[in-house]
């Protein structure tokens, strides 16, 4: 992870961006530091692709502001930004051929011709399209034309590069060898990567940190593991991988540990913060939810086995409960099965279950505590 | 056998058809170059083979004062309305506001408008203005008419491209007007030469706008051209029609030729810039 003093590249202040009524980024602050590689990851319309082009220029910020290098670029345009953007479509000038298209940027700047000429080649080496100097976009592949465009932006040396779910279009195979191409330029280089992404593998793989977006809001932001193992909001723990999540009622709260009760059946777990009567989720990753035919302590939560899965590394069990709801259980090939149709009791390991105040609670408490200091002011 | 199979699919009707259809295209225009190498003032039979007529085409003044008023109308009129038309077809295509379409469907009027309605407007315009009819009224209206097709043309070029594009260039540290120089006009040029060539041929053989707009000084070849045959067909006007056949076939082939040679740079571009 990277360290307090890191530099800030880019920050956001209470950033809104609206298109007439619709605002589709809702105060945005957002620090990235300097040669991290942070994904903007969410669903399709969560604004991240918004955020990224407000970044870039392309589109006014409707509130807040955007500092690069700690210098507010309201007034800047896209060419007047030391960014650049690799696009989802490639973007790749159809009348250019590829030496011609990655050099645009240094033409621009009236950079001398050897020299141009010079770190052309270089880049060419670097995204490994050597000979292909007069090659026509429209006579390359999908990934070679990536390539490209990856070349394209970072002959000018940005200071942070910019990637609008570049690989979207690419097969399989393809990505993954991308991704891995990616994340070893971004490391060699040290330049920030701003990356866009509604694939979440994608972004677990290659990030330092991950920005989790849902209409127009900032859900989390943290390290891959960190969103994975510790998310911050239901969204964030369904969005992110598979996971189960319960609905339960908080019965009574004791040292360090609140006894909890499902629709399926009643859990005492470790926890704090929670408080009497509140309402909570618990999200549990199928690899960390266990079945037992035996009793288990501090649980109580029965179900009947339905289903297995072979899905090649693990063996996936679905799990019916009482009332009704699948839950998915992984695991390792060489744990034996319990046949299907019986009994059995549910239970994960300490630290393994997320618990989660549900976001009515989360308003029912800050009018509470409203009520609360108001009340104080009256004494 | 396959020669054989081939033959039997080929049937008359469908040698035959297509002949017809030549023929009916053709055969008048070759009619008229016929006759303009014809010794009889008549054209109804050939009786010999001369070139005088046109000789005599060249010596007539007015004939050749026509034909280069034809020429200057039509060079102006065409250069203006490329450069109004692909800036109009440009800075529609970025618009992006509810009257965009209002604009680009009032295109289309000029186009649907009779020609002899289009004509009375634009005379009474330069009438109420003052403006007396010359040069100057003649290429204005040739503009006005060939205008929506420049655009129209354009757009449909510029149509098809994808925005980021345009962004990239942005993105990569080009101005707004470097970046039209160096991407939006080169990806429009065959739309912008097409829309051109569509101007010229309009404005080379109006007639109806024309004979509103034109003075006494600014006659033009189709107007000259439609006083003489009042007369009667003679063997000159006759030569002048092949001449002008000539003439659009070379700009035709001209016009060709240069969108090969784009297509053929783009295919080997070489070196930086």
């Amino acid at each position: 992870m990277a360290k307090m003093q890191d530099k800030v590249m880019i920050r956001l202040r209470d950033v809104d961006k609206c298109y007439g009524t619709n605002k589709v980024v809702k105060s945005l602050n957002l620090d990235i530091r300097e040669g991290e590689f942070l994904t903007l990851l969410g669903p399709s319309g969560c604004g991240k692709t918004t955020t990224l082009r407000m970044i870039a220029g392309f589109e006014e910020v409707t509130e807040g502001q955007i500092f690069l290098e700690g210098e507010n670029v309201e007034d800047k345009k896209p060419n007047q930004r030391d960014v650049n953007t690799v696009f989802q479509n490639y973007a790749l000038f159809p009348h250019m051929n590829v030496e011609d298209n990655i050099a645009f940027g240094l033409v621009e700047k009236k950079v001398k011709k050897p020299e141009i000429k010079r770190r052309v080649g270089e880049m060419l080496k670097m995204v490994q399209l050597e000979g292909m100097e007069k090659r026509l976009p429209a006579q390359m592949s999908g990934g070679q034309k990536q390539r490209v465009a990856i070349a394209r932006a970072l002959i000018n040396r940005p200071k942070v590069l910019l990637l609008d779910e570049p690989l979207g279009a690419l097969d399989l195979k393809l990505r993954k060898q991308m991704q891995f191409e990616l994340k070893h330029l971004q490391k060699k280089l040290g330049i920030t990567f701003i990356y866009v992404t509604h694939d979440q593998e994608e972004a677990l793989t290659m990030s330092d940190r991950i920005a989790v977006m849902n209409q127009g809001i900032l859900e989390q932001i943290g390290a891959p593991e960190e969103i994975y193992n510790r998310p911050a909001t239901k969204f964030v723990a369904d969005f992110i991988g598979e996971t189960n999540i319960f609905e339960a009622y908080v019965e009574e709260v004791m040292d360090g540990r609140i006894g909890i009760s499902l629709e399926a059946g009643t859990a005492a777990v470790k926890a704090a913060g929670f408080h009497k009567e509140e309402m909570v989720y618990i999200c549990v990753r199928p690899e960390n939810l266990k079945i037992s035919a035996e009793p288990v302590i501090d649980f109580n939560i029965r179900g009947k086995v339905k289903e297995h899965v072979f899905i090649g590394s693990v063996n996936k069990t679905i799990v019916e409960l009482v009332n009704g709801q699948e839950l998915k259980i992984t695991t390792q090939p060489d744990v034996e099965l319990l046949s299907m149709g019986s009994e059995v009791n549910l239970f994960w390991n300490e630290g393994k279950g997320i618990l989660l105040h549900t976001k009515e609670e989360q308003i029912y408490n800050l009018i509470e505590n409203t009520v609360k200091i108001e009340g104080g002011g009256d004494d | 056998m396959k020669l054989k199979r081939k033959l039997k699919e080929y049937k008359p009707i469908s040698v035959l058809y297509p002949c017809l259809v030549y023929l009916f295209l053709y055969v008048p225009i070759l009619v008229v170059i016929v006759f303009s190498f014809n010794t009889s003032r008549m054209n109804i039979v050939f009786e010999g083979f001369t070139v005088e007529w046109y000789f005599k085409m060249f010596e007539n003044r007015q004939l050749m004062d026509a034909f280069r008023n034809t020429l200057l109308v039509a060079f102006f009129s065409t250069v203006i309305s490329v450069i109004m038309g692909t800036l109009c077809a440009v800075g529609l295509y970025k618009l992006e506001s509810k009257i965009k379409n209002i604009i680009s469907s009032s295109l289309y009027i000029p186009i649907v408008i009779p020609e002899i309605v289009f004509g009375i407007a634009l005379l009474v315009f330069f009438s109420s203005v003052h403006l007396p009819t010359s040069m100057l009224t003649l290429i204005i209206s040739h503009i006005t008419f060939s205008l929506p097709f420049v655009v129209i043309t354009v757009r449909s070029r510029i149509a098809g491209f994808d925005p980021s594009i345009l962004e990239a260039a942005r993105d990569l540290g080009a101005g707004e007007f470097r970046t039209f120089m160096r991407v939006t006009l080169p990806m429009i040029m065959p739309g912008v030469i097409s829309g051109g060539m569509l101007a010229l041929t309009l404005s080379l053989d109006d007639v109806v706008i024309s004979f509103f707009m034109a003075g006494t000084e600014s006659t033009t070849l189709p107007l000259k051209i439609l006083g003489m045959v009042r007369k009667g067909v003679s063997p000159d006007v006759n030569a002048l029609s092949t001449l002008m056949i000539l003439g659009t076939i070379a700009i035709m082939l001209f016009s060709q030729m240069i969108q090969g040679k784009i297509e053929k740079s783009r295919e080997a571009h070489s070196g930086v810039e």
